[in-house]
């Protein structure tokens, strides 16, 4: 996957756990806690749908690098770049 | 044990009413719809499929499940919780507290459940077969949904109440035990309002159908309509259903402070149990039961005017019901027996209230609806009093004894009486 679509995967789980929330207008460099409506359970549920859907598996100490678009795709892209989008 | 004393000699402030009703049914999403549905003899059973099981039929509501959640709410919590906050909410609307201002520190939440989990255990299992079976795919939003307080944990998160909350597991006597605990706790004096009542999701889990099934005991009929058919001769088991009933109740002595329009107040409860079998009922427990009621209401059985009876549709349970009733009512003469069930299926855990409620307009109008599908009555049902497809209208109906009854021998029964 290209960290375009890697981008795009994220924002259709981010659909999906947060259905209220308006996508549109997100800024990638900014903390997804601060714009979208998350908690703790939350985060685990993007790590959850990247391991169903992707079989990727994020150890909880990496965790912090999933606090914003930028920094997600930045870590997710060595580990999906083998993966083809579906 | 309660005081001995008749509800009207008790001092006000230990005299429990009824303030406010929300509901949910197969056949109604409020309290006068469901009640005009049932007038109107109109059933809630529909085609259903379900994983696994596939094609049967069920008691499936309709509510509107964003009109007091978010569709992150939906996704985050269960069935039996959403139900059980559009239940919560429409009762404190009904009831006309001055909700903004009321203190949620002394609101209580007691919700009685038949079951609760096996639907998002279900589902778990399900979705981790697609990962052959790998656990690190099991969610973890399993166990705050499964918890045994979620459906009334789930209420109070949404109406942020932060008194007491937790279910009443009863089976299927759930829905009276939810209303009994509520009146106990006011009397203890420990909220100033309960929200009180029952919940069920159990149309989601297939494995409700499975095992009645292999109990012959799940209902089938060409005509959903027809299916739930308590009484008759050709009923041929349970018709599942989903829904939740929750009540305000109060204090007598706080719901005259503020003016309150009363349905109805308890005047009588008992819960006791068979100790006899895991499913079939005991007759003699059961008229144990409403006798302990009507003794504890200071009533003689010939002053209840509705009875609504607990019947789902079995063969055996229906006829034992029947028999602990003809022990009680069976020189009543104006005595009226009524099933809901024929309407709706069984309600499981919200059973109980809801076939409180579609009988409590009765109050208002004096009219009794009757047990629909009795085509051929079975003579082992046939007791007096029973009110059979067409509605009576009642002279005057002053008193409403609710049966429900649960598997592992437990049985609950309510009385209440209008408010003059």
């Amino acid at each position: 996957m290209t960290p375009a679509e890697i981008r795009d995967e994220i924002i259709d789980i981010l659909e999906d756990i947060s259905p209220d929330d308006e996508m549109d207008n997100l800024d990638d460099d900014q903390a997804f806690r601060d714009q979208l409506e998350l908690d703790s359970m939350d985060f685990l549920d993007i790590v959850m749908e990247l391991r169903k859907r992707h079989r990727v598996q994020i150890p909880e100490e990496d965790y912090g690098n999933l606090a914003s678009m930028t920094s997600t795709v930045t870590y997710l892209e060595p580990k999906m770049k083998d993966i083809v989008k579906a | 044990m309660i005081a001995p004393n008749l509800a009207s000699d008790l001092p006000d402030n230990q005299r429990i009413v009824i303030t406010g009703v929300g509901l949910t049914a197969p056949n109604g999403n409020d309290w006068a719809s469901y009640r005009e549905a049932l007038l109107e003899g109109r059933s809630g059973v529909r085609p259903y499929e379900i994983r696994y099981f596939g094609e049967t039929l069920a008691g499936v509501c309709d509510f509107d499940n964003k009109r007091y959640q978010t569709k992150k709410d939906l996704r985050r919590g269960t069935r039996a919780g959403s139900v059980g906050c559009y239940a919560a909410n429409e009762a404190v609307k009904h009831s006309g507290l001055d909700w903004d201002n009321f203190d949620k520190s002394r609101v209580g939440i007691y919700v009685g459940v038949t079951e609760h989990g096996n639907v998002e255990t279900e589902n778990e299992i399900f979705v981790i077969k697609g990962f052959d079976y790998d656990t690190s795919c099991w969610s973890h939003h399993h166990n705050p949904r499964t918890v045994a307080n979620n459906p009334a944990g789930e209420i109070a998160l949404n109406m942020n109440i932060t008194g007491p909350h937790y279910t009443i597991g009863a089976a299927c006597a759930a829905g009276n035990a939810g209303l009994i605990q509520g009146a106990q706790m006011l009397r203890l004096n420990e909220c100033d309002l309960a929200i009180a009542g029952g919940t069920s999701e159990s149309i989601h889990t297939f494995g409700i159908f499975a095992s009645f099934n292999s109990q012959n005991a799940l209902a089938t009929n060409e005509d959903p309509s027809k299916a739930s058919r308590p009484f008759d001769m050709d009923r041929n088991g349970i018709v599942v259903a989903e829904g939740g009933c929750l009540y305000t109740l109060e204090r007598l002595s706080d719901a005259k402070a503020r003016d309150a329009k009363i349905y109805g107040e308890l005047v009588g409860y008992a819960m006791n149990t068979d100790a006899t079998d895991f499913v079939l009922p005991n007759p003699e427990r059961q008229a144990q039961c409403v006798e302990m009621a009507l003794k504890r209401a200071g009533l003689n059985a010939d002053q209840i005017d509705i009875v609504s009876t607990h019947a789902t549709g079995t063969s055996s349970g229906d006829s034992q019901e029947c028999k602990a009733l003809r022990s009680v009512f069976g020189e009543c003469s104006s005595t009226r027996i009524n099933n809901t069930k024929s309407y709706i299926g069984h309600a499981m855990g919200a059973a109980g209230a809801l076939e409180l409620a579609g009988n409590l307009a009765s109050f208002d109008d004096h009219v009794v609806h009757p047990t629909i599908n009795v085509d051929s009555l079975d003579p082992e049902c046939a007791l007096p009093g029973l009110v059979l497809n067409e509605s009576q209208q009642a002279k005057r109906v002053d008193y409403i004894l609710n049966n429900s009854f649960g598997m592992l021998g437990i049985n609950s029964v309510v009385i209440i009486g209008r408010m003059n």
